[in-house]
């Protein structure tokens, strides 16, 4: 029972992170129908310069925390002003490419920075860690929990309640009708990446937080987040966080128990569990659990 | 029609794929010149790398078929690369080492690393079916991780992470193109063999993947691209263009992953990530979407950068030793932001750009 709440909080902590990343995906790709690849590139963007600030300079982590976030909100926007905005109405497929191509030059930019040792970020939580039962929670992930069901309540409540959430909605609906009606579109398109950045930075933070440290190998968390947005249905809000918890759950489970009941698929098999549930989600329900159908007209 | 080039008085000669004697001559010049390259001097670098871009090349036609023509997403070329791979290095391998070798001919494994290719995209081609656009390369991404998870743990196939196994063996009924030799009286070297090998074999899967575009199959792939609701409608049968379409880009997958690695001389299960994939889609990309001739271009440019650009260092002041960027660093800086570029400023590829450079000297000097 230890071990099972034990696997059941590793998979939770992968989930909160998973959840914020996939937030920032549905945000951008409800919005402006990009699905953004750059990610990773802007997940190790913020958590590097978290790092820069709080333990090179040494200044407050919040602080750091804080210019980390700005400095990933506005590498977002510069994403979105400088090369998607001349592709808008392109084919999706090469607003993906698009992606591709400035996340591998970021990321170059970015490894060359952290450089090959690893980093840690300066958070509060280090390796403090609360004793419950048997089982042990680190700090970390009650505070990446927390952040997680904040960010998803604070995003839901965002959309649902707010004039900005609503022209957003509106624009994920219809670019051309939201325009007549009067809301900048331009405006919401570099919101949706700004929001987008940010929520990136704060995962890549939390990604490196602790004993996990930042790494040129940090990158592929945020890959892992694809399947979550994917299982949800790619532009649903409400999908991406359970989404998130599916493929959190189903990861943190697959490495305690794997090895010992089913040995025979490999080792570090977790890894690939997230693409093994996407695709066993999408032979059966094609567009994702909370995705909305296609509907073909003649 | 001498001198009217343009004007075209049957469909035979609007299909076909040379069609003025201007360009039959430029084609077999090009082909002459191509084949006396490894004998004018050059250094066994670039006659490697060569070869490396004509494998490149067949690779980048096959995933041009798939995405480029018929309009299905894939991130999963890395995939049937590696299949290709290690079917050919299983099927000709030493028998009798730590990995499982057959010792087969080349007649034997070239083709079997290709049907073996194919038949894995025909399975993944009914995912196709169910999946559009976005979902379908999201699905074709995580096949690479999959495949990726599947070569690492399968050790007595790959050698295992990091240790490897020789790749196929190019020996064609008992001749090797891997040792030096004497063909019809001209001494050949290691590398001028296999630059010849894989130049002819380019010429030959080239010429079959632009004959195989411009019939049936190559109408139905474009419809099917352009509109599949469309292209049902009148008649093109979906589920059977799209297997075909993943068959036909896979065999090429596993033609190029059997060849790939074969010049380098190590194989290891690793190399088959994700950024194999977008490498392909680089050359697919910087080349020009549906067109054969870009995607030769695209290999070219895209394999040969980083070399070009480590021989540019020689004379750039901020390149290399003291710069501010090495060589290794900008070329992948480079990679990523040339696909921006062209997606941006010129979608048609390379191969967009020569035919604006065509146009504007046809006039010339009275461009408009």
């Amino acid at each position: 029972m230890t071990q099972f709440l034990q696997a059941t909080v590793a998979g939770l902590s992968l989930a909160s992170i998973y959840a914020l990343l996939a937030l920032g995906f549905v945000i951008i790709f409800k919005s402006t129908q990009v699905l953004s690849f750059a990610h990773p590139a802007l997940m190790i963007f913020g958590a590097y310069f978290v790092s820069y600030f709080a333990v090179t300079v040494g200044i407050n982590f919040w602080l750091a925390l804080l210019i980390g976030v700005v400095l990933t909100a506005l590498l977002g926007a510069a994403i979105e002003r400088f090369t998607l905005r001349r592709l808008v109405g392109k084919p999706l497929f090469s607003l993906a490419i698009l992606t591709i191509g400035l996340d591998i030059s970021i990321r170059v930019v970015v490894n060359n920075l952290i450089g090959v040792n690893l980093r840690g970020v300066g958070d509060p939580w280090g390796f403090a860690s609360i004793r419950w039962g048997g089982v042990v929670i680190e700090q970390r992930v009650v505070a990446m929990f927390i952040t997680a069901v904040i960010a998803a309540v604070g995003f839901l409540a965002f959309f649902k309640f707010t004039r900005v959430g609503l022209a957003m909605r509106a624009t994920a609906s219809d670019q051309e009708v939201a325009m007549a009606q009067g809301i900048s579109v331009h405006r919401i398109f570099a919101l949706a990446w700004i929001l987008g950045g940010a929520l990136a930075a704060v995962a890549g933070m939390f990604a490196a937080s602790g004993a996990a440290g930042l790494s040129q190998n940090n990158w592929i968390v945020a890959l892992k987040a694809l399947p979550a947005i994917v299982v949800g249905g790619l532009d649903s809000v409400h999908g991406a966080i359970v989404g998130a918890l599916i493929i959190g759950l189903a990861e943190g489970y697959s490495a305690t128990y794997q090895a010992h009941y089913l040995p025979w698929l490999g080792t570090n098999f977790s890894q690939v569990v997230p693409y093994l549930v996407m695709l066993i989600v999408l032979l059966i329900k094609p567009y994702g659990l909370f995705g909305t159908e296609e509907v073909e007209r003649v | 029609m001498r001198g009217r080039p343009n004007l075209y008085t049957s469909y035979r000669s609007d299909g076909a794929i040379l069609p003025t004697s201007t360009q039959r001559v430029i084609f077999v010049a090009a082909i002459v010149a191509a084949l006396l390259l490894p004998f004018a001097g050059l250094s066994r670098t670039w006659l490697i790398l060569l070869a490396t871009t004509f494998v490149a090349a067949i690779g980048a036609i096959g995933l041009n078929l798939v995405t480029g023509y018929a309009g299905q997403i894939s991130l999963g070329h890395a995939f049937f690369l590696g299949v290709g791979a290690y079917v050919g290095a299983a099927l000709s391998g030493n028998p009798g080492t730590s990995v499982i070798g057959l010792g087969l001919d080349m007649l034997i494994w070239l083709p079997a690393a290709g049907l073996v290719a194919a038949l894995a995209g025909a399975l993944v081609a009914p995912i196709a079916l169910r999946l559009r656009g976005l979902y379908l390369a999201l699905v074709t991404l995580g096949l690479v991780f999959l495949g990726e998870h599947i070569l690492r743990n399968w050790d007595s196939l790959t050698g295992g992470t990091g240790i490897g196994r020789k790749p196929a063996v190019l020996s064609l009924l008992g001749w090797h193109f891997d040792q030096a030799g004497v063909i019809a009286g001209i001494s050949l070297s290691r590398e001028q063999q296999i630059y010849l090998l894989t130049f002819i074999l380019l010429v030959v899967m080239a010429f079959a993947a632009k004959n195989l575009v411009r019939s049936r199959v190559g109408r139905a792939f474009s419809a099917i691209r352009d509109r599949d609701i469309a292209a049902s409608v009148i008649g093109v049968d979906l589920t059977r263009y799209k297997v075909v379409a993943f068959a036909v880009s896979s065999f090429y997958a596993g033609i190029a992953g059997s060849l790939y690695f074969t010049v380098t001389g190590f194989v290891e299960p690793a190399s088959f990530n994700l950024l194999l994939s977008i490498l392909f889609i680089a050359m697919v990309v910087i080349g020009g979407a549906s067109s054969i001739a870009g995607s030769i271009m695209g290999a070219a440019f895209v394999t040969l950068l980083p070399q070009i650009l480590d021989t540019a260092s020689d004379w750039l002041p901020f390149l290399g030793g003291g710069g501010i960027l090495s060589p290794a660093l900008l070329d992948r800086i480079l990679f990523g932001g040339l696909i921006v570029v062209f997606l941006i400023f010129e979608p048609l590829g390379l191969y967009g750009i020569w035919i604006r450079v065509r146009n504007y000297w046809k006039a010339w000097p009275f461009s408009y």
